[in-house]
């Protein structure tokens, strides 16, 4: 038996996938008085460290916010679905809060553990910010070997083999531990948390920690100057049959 | 010499636009550009990424990491590229971010860049925030313009706001949307050829192989017309119709996530928010009722023809051509009479 993983998992409570977002009418943001929930890619992260877990049940899995104090609900989340503690970075402002920063503070955090992580699983992008960052910067500010956007995760020991999803097809890369893999979409479909493990889940530990505490400087490097709505598509013509269709495609369009 | 002039001459033209750009110093911009290339050839998204790279209206540098001459060759003669930088190892040729990241940085350290460009393809996602990391920047992803020497617009919320972002750093890391920008002219340059600077290798992870899919029909991120289907494909066997039409078409096939989520097709097709980004000529929704998460993946396309039976789905809201009817019928209507 190998010896006992242990497994980070940083996760985001962004807007929820199904919200239509709005920008504010100040058009500095987007209205964020909305339904939240975790990020759909961290929730994959979740699953898959729970699924390690399941196989060897020495296995740790923390997850780790940082955000405001509403991150917690994302803890819980996590915590519910098998995660076995809790770590919140607090900021006041988690709108400011950048990929860079947090990739600061996580590697702050694993730096600063006595218990060192093997790995850290982390969702490919949020579907806020769309940076696709976090992942790639934790891994260089920790010198780790980085696996991103993984459909396919293999471990054996302290070996890691991880299938990518790339342009065109997919690629295997095999690298050893400590290491970062960030999901993607196909990696596998996270479970729903069960009622009597959202009770389980509130008993769990979790602490709270400031960026402070972990000697990091999140001032946002990247200033929003304006935030605006996309631009309007003219649809909503119809036609009588395909014929008609294939002519406006081939005559009007000139597509075909 | 000819180069000089043909910047003070683009500096020049430039000028008007570049007096509402934010000045960064005296002598702009100074870019890298990192070129992404496979099996001998420079990938699309890279000549993009040149594009916007050459609005900032200064000198580009192109690095082709892998020991390919013949790619280097090729780069050097992109308009725009004014040098080429080789680093002819051949560990780079896998794109191997713990190499590639420290390779970009060592180069940036000699030649004090001060932008960085790449596509925001799987490569450029993968490397370029390694290499802000080393080079404690905050990096700009997917851009779909550029304001100004340190200004970008990019998408975020999967396409439904488009944020103005201003970068306080000294170095820009930034990687493009390739749909955003032309692709440069793979003529007209005359750049000169060197060697980058060496620079320690990590091995840290070893490449085993790929698969790449070998299907005659084109790449669904990069496809100029593409067809998709949803829920009313009603299952798995039914996407024949689609891949009949496609066939004809030249185009690509997506799904919705619906269509995914029901098991029609593999995850790899959906178009959508959590699927891929497209932005194609054509693009024709067979059987999809339009939900915001599918719109997201799609409605830059050019030109949008909706087929469903429902005359009230969402989609015929965005599309530029509806067609109410039976996609069971109208497909193989389509298909017989192209």
């Amino acid at each position: 038996m190998s010896s006992a993983l242990r497994i980070f998992v940083p996760v985001k409570r962004v807007i929820d996938f199904a919200v239509k977002v709005r920008v504010n009418p100040a058009k500095t943001d987007v209205d964020r008085n909305v339904k939240h929930s975790m990020n759909p890619f961290d929730e994959i992260a979740v699953e898959e460290a729970v699924r390690i877990k399941e196989k060897d049940p020495k296995t740790e899995v923390v997850a780790i916010s940082c955000g405001s104090a509403k991150a917690q609900e994302t803890l819980r989340t996590a915590l519910a679905m098998g995660a076995d503690r809790a770590v919140h970075v607090e900021v006041k402002d988690d709108s400011t809060l950048q990929p860079l920063a947090v990739a600061k503070l996580l590697q702050a955090f694993a730096n600063k553990e006595e218990k060192k992580p093997d790995l850290f699983i982390l969702g490919k992008q949020a579907i806020d910010d769309d940076s696709n960052q976090t992942g790639q910067m934790l891994a260089g500010l920790l010198n780790w070997p980085q696996t991103t956007f993984a459909s396919k995760v293999d471990i054996e020991n302290q070996s890691l083999k991880v299938t990518r999803e790339i342009d065109g097809g997919l690629e295997t890369i095999s690298t050893k531990m400590p290491a970062i893999i960030t999901t993607d979409l196909r990696l596998n479909e996270p479970r729903y948390a069960s009622l009597p493990n959202i009770m389980k889940a509130k008993k769990k530990p979790l602490v709270k920690i400031t960026p402070e505490d972990l000697g990091v400087d999140i001032t946002p490097r990247l200033q929003t100057l304006k935030v605006e709505e996309p631009a309007k598509r003219q649809g909503g013509r119809k036609v009588e049959n395909v014929d008609e269709l294939l002519d406006k495609l081939k005559n009007e369009a000139k597509v075909l | 010499m000819l180069a000089n002039t043909a910047r003070i001459a683009l500096k020049t033209r430039h000028a008007a636009t570049l007096s509402r750009f934010y000045a960064t110093g005296a002598n702009g911009a100074n870019t890298l550009l990192v070129v992404e290339h496979k099996d001998g050839k420079i990938t699309g998204a890279t000549l993009n990424a040149l594009t916007a790279a050459s609005k900032l209206g200064g000198e580009v540098t192109a690095l082709v990491a892998g020991g390919d001459d013949a790619v280097a060759q090729a780069v050097a003669k992109c308009a725009g590229v004014n040098k080429v930088l080789t680093a002819a190892d051949a560990a780079y040729s896998k794109n191997l971010p713990e190499d590639m990241a420290p390779l970009v940085a060592e180069i940036q350290k000699k030649y004090n860049f001060t932008h960085l460009f790449a596509g925001h393809t799987a490569v450029g996602k993968n490397v370029m925030p390694r290499v802000a990391a080393l080079l404690d920047v905050a990096p700009v992803s997917d851009i779909t313009a550029v304001e100004g020497e340190d200004t970008f617009v990019r998408p975020i919320y999967a396409g439904n706001a488009i944020a103005t972002v201003k970068s306080s750093d000294p170095i820009k890391i930034v990687t493009v949307r390739g749909t955003a920008f032309e692709a440069a002219a793979a003529e007209g340059g005359n750049g000169a050829i060197e060697a980058a600077p060496e620079a320690a290798k990590a091995n840290l992870t070893e490449w085993i192989g790929e698969e790449i899919q070998k299907s005659d029909r084109p790449d669904l991120a990069t496809a100029s017309r593409v067809i998709s289907g949803g829920r009313g494909m009603k299952n798995g066997e039914n996407f024949k119709l689609l891949y009949d039409l496609a066939d004809k078409m030249g185009a690509a096939v997506g799904a919705s996530r619906a269509a995914v989520d029901a098991g029609f097709v593999d995850n790899s097709l959906q178009v959508g928010q959590t699927g891929k980004i497209v932005a194609p000529e054509l693009y024709i929704a067979v059987g999809i009722s339009g939900a915001i998460q599918h719109l997201a993946g799609m409605k830059d396309s050019k030109t949008i023809v909706a087929i469903n039976k429902d005359g009230d789905a969402p989609i015929f809201q965005v599309a530029d051509y509806g067609l109410e009817a039976d996609l069971f019928q109208a497909v193989p209507e389509m298909t017989e009479k192209l």
